[in-house]
């Protein structure tokens, strides 16, 4: 160990710390890709499917209806139900869904506050999470508006994948066992097999080919994913159309008109998800 | 300079006539023979903290899940008795320090035992940051240790800020509670036979009460007392960072540096009223811990109080006219919601129980006192559990509101944690001096100098406590 090693990583880290995946005043930015989602909650009727998926893909410990109810889930992806009226009963009542998920902040309030720097922010604008680093502080969780990072509070392994259930555990991720927080990491083993691919063919990722679990089984095609970067991609059009802007607390539209926000953007956070509004026949 | 010449003859803070082989027997005498109620104190002392070892054993191989904690309180009463403690720890250096420097000699008949409670409650406070943790085999990666793979910490974050002060304050204050322990550590080598010989021998350093070893020892003593002044500061300033940095509401305060130094002396001070008494009791401490210091150290304690009230005050109405939406519903939810007893008690015992410290009666009363002690500490807990759950009950995002109240395993953790405090102080007062011998004679003798009432000529031939024979015959 020189000291030229300790000095290296020093900058290293401090490039890491002062770049914070913003873009700069003449527009360069850091970024290889930037994944981001749009969900169209005009589309979503609350099926679950995303979350399901995102149990099968992520190997997701199922914890039980008890662990459940003391708030010990790991639903990564989860349908938030919010009903329209209490006052009213069902079906009145008028249940809006909102599925919610790391929102792969710009600047992520989970990352500086990290003692060992277990989560950082990558090239392709993710919010990793690195399992083997991380020490269950769980300051993380306690920074993160959105609430979306769940932590090992028991080691699941047996309970949740009896024999011979194992069998089908992902092999492209890891099974977190008790003490380590994880989160979604927008599916990036998928994101990771779609790059090397391409690398292995010499072209660049095409549009569609990265795609996580939720948008794939979305029925409705709710969830649209993809590369901002990527000028032509149906997700970047998404954006562009509904006239949502990055790096913003918050959003001055041409159009008021257009239906996407971004969920506590006024925190300045800069979430790398787009919501598009529900239309309401009765509004 | 040094004379209290206001006092009335009969309200001196200690008797001037008191002889210097008293002082050196009455408190030799408190670490001898410890009565069955101290092996009582002892054993239950050792069962809370086997307790705490046995829930913390059930927390380790089972999980975090067994206190209670889920996904929006992942920090709960861990957090809030490390924030206690670490408060606790700060009415040492200020009595031992502060009051140092400001010549406030008052304070040397109380100061030792109020550095060994800043010493003991950091390696409390410590312990919580650990246990808690989902994994706390891997504890030391939040040290910057050279690593063969060059990674780091995360120095962004207060967790390693923390991590950093709390260790830099705990070898500071030990150091600090050691060195001013040298002078009482040769009395008692010279006065002891055994196994304590060899431990004081070892531990006094070859002290002699030479001039040379009593100048460097007066200089190395005031340069600690200003190194630990600004170290007291930052810890709990930093401390409170863990919460001021981040976007919580109820947690994202900038008055929070402030305000948690100002609760730290506060429940510190508190807490040296309760274990004085309890010292005066037990060892009989009537002619050192006297009824004008314990006013003194209840005036004390009132200051802060309102201090600690007023920054109460000005955090509720920042939030009030700030019109921060989580902000404002958080503070209501906390005076209304589930909450809300905790809430109330921690504002009646914080600013209302202290005007009991408003009048002299009840300064005096030693029982009236114990009582107001624990109730401010009592209250200062609740203000350290107000901080911590009601924002991780009611944050940013309403899918995710909750109430949570902890577990059997977490409370047997917290009061585990008053058990190894109370072991490590009962330990304390039977192998050390609780009372600084030195410096009582010391305040003896500037005080009777200033009154003028004994031939300072005569005086100064014994002015240096080490020339003295510590014996009983030696006054």
């Amino acid at each position: 160990m020189s000291l030229d090693n300790i000095l290296n990583n020093w900058s290293d880290y401090r490039k890491a710390a002062e770049d914070g995946g913003f873009y700069d005043s003449e527009g360069n930015h850091p970024y290889e890709h930037r994944w981001t989602m749009s969900i169209n909650l005009d589309l979503c009727n609350g099926c679950n499917a995303c979350s399901t998926a995102c149990y099968a893909e992520n190997n997701l410990a199922f914890v039980g209806k008890e662990r459940f109810e003391k708030g010990h889930a790991m639903n990564w992806m989860r349908i938030e139900r919010y009903w329209d009226d209490q006052e009213k009963d069902y079906p009145e009542k008028g249940a809006s869904f909102l599925p919610m998920m790391c929102q792969q902040c710009g600047s992520a309030t989970c990352e500086p506050v990290c003692p060992v720097a277990a989560t950082y922010h990558t090239p392709d604008g993710l919010n990793a999470q690195v399992y083997n680093r991380c020490i269950g502080s769980r300051y993380c969780s306690n920074n993160c508006p959105y609430r979306v990072r769940y932590f090992n509070f028991y080691s699941y392994y047996d309970d949740a994948w009896p024999e011979p259930m194992q069998q089908q555990l992902n092999p492209d991720i890891s099974v977190r066992d008790k003490g380590v927080m994880e989160k979604c990491t927008f599916c990036v083993q998928r994101i990771r097999s779609a790059k090397e691919k391409a690398k292995m063919e010499d072209r660049a990722v095409r549009d569609g080919e990265a795609m996580p679990a939720c948008a794939q089984s979305c029925p409705t095609s709710a969830i649209v994913f993809g590369d901002t970067l990527d000028e032509n991609s149906a997700i970047s059009k998404l954006w562009k159309k509904h006239q949502v802007k990055r790096n913003v607390a918050h959003q001055d539209k041409e159009n008021p008109e257009m239906r996407g926000y971004r969920i506590f953007e006024e925190l300045n956070v800069d979430p790398s998800v787009m919501y598009l509004e529900r239309v309401r026949e009765d509004v | 300079m040094y004379g209290e010449t206001t006092m009335m003859v009969n309200e001196k803070d200690i008797n001037e006539q008191i002889a210097w082989a008293k002082i050196n027997t009455d408190v030799l005498r408190s670490m001898e023979n410890p009565r069955k109620s101290y092996w009582v104190a002892v054993a239950v002392c050792l069962a809370m903290v086997a307790t705490a070892v046995l829930a913390e054993y059930i927390q380790y191989t089972v999980g975090m899940g067994v206190s209670n904690l889920n996904n929006p309180h992942m920090w709960d009463l861990y957090i809030a008795t490390f924030v206690f403690w670490i408060g606790m720890s700060h009415s040492g250096t200020l009595l031992s320090a502060i009051l140092h420097l400001l010549h406030a000699d008052w304070r040397k008949p109380i100061y030792r035992f109020a550095e060994a409670m800043t010493t003991f409650s950091l390696l409390t406070a410590g312990l919580f940051p650990i246990i808690h943790l989902g994994r706390v085999w891997n504890m030391y990666w939040v040290l910057p240790y050279v690593s063969d793979r060059g990674i780091w910490p995360n120095f962004r974050s207060p967790l390693v800020w923390d991590a950093f002060a709390i260790s830099t304050y705990l070898s500071a204050s030990m150091l600090f509670l050691f060195i001013g322990m040298i002078p009482d550590l040769a009395i008692c080598r010279d006065n002891t036979t055994g196994w304590r010989k060899k431990l004081y021998t070892a531990l006094s350093l070859g002290w002699e009460g030479n001039d040379r070893q009593w100048r460097n020892f007066r200089k190395i003593y005031l340069l600690m007392a200003c190194f630990l002044i600004p170290l007291a500061v930052s810890v709990h300033s930093i401390v409170s960072a863990d919460f001021a940095m981040s976007i919580m509401p109820g947690w994202h305060i900038t008055s929070f540096p402030p305000y948690f130094v100002a609760g730290a002396l506060y429940s510190g001070c508190a807490a040296i009223i309760t274990l004085f008494i309890m010292l005066r009791y037990f060892f009989r401490f009537e002619e050192y811990m006297t009824l004008p210091i314990m006013e003194k150290l209840a005036k004390l304690t009132f200051a802060i109080a309102m201090v600690w009230t007023y920054l109460n005050l000005i955090e509720f109405a920042s939030v009030w006219y700030g019109h921060d939406m989580y902000n404002k519903e958080l503070l209501i939810a906390k005076a209304t919601g589930p909450y809300a007893w905790i809430f109330w008690s921690m504002l009646f015992f914080g600013s209302v129980v202290p005007f009991t410290l408003a009048f002299r009666k009840m300064r005096r009363h030693m029982p009236t006192m114990f009582v107001v002690s624990i109730l401010l500490n009592i209250g200062m807990f609740f203000e350290r559990w107000m901080i911590v759950a009601p924002t991780l009950s009611l944050s940013h995002e309403p899918w995710q509101w909750d109430v949570m109240w902890g577990s059997i395993i977490e409370w047997a953790l917290v009061f585990g944690s008053f058990g190894w405090f109370g072991l490590l102080f009962l330990v304390f007062v039977k192998v050390f001096p609780c009372v600084s011998m030195y410096e009582v004679k010391e305040m003896v003798f500037h005080r009777s100098m200033s009154a003028g009432e004994r031939d300072v000529l005569r005086m100064t031939d014994h002015a240096k406590p080490a020339k003295q024979t510590p014996g009983v015959e030696g006054a």
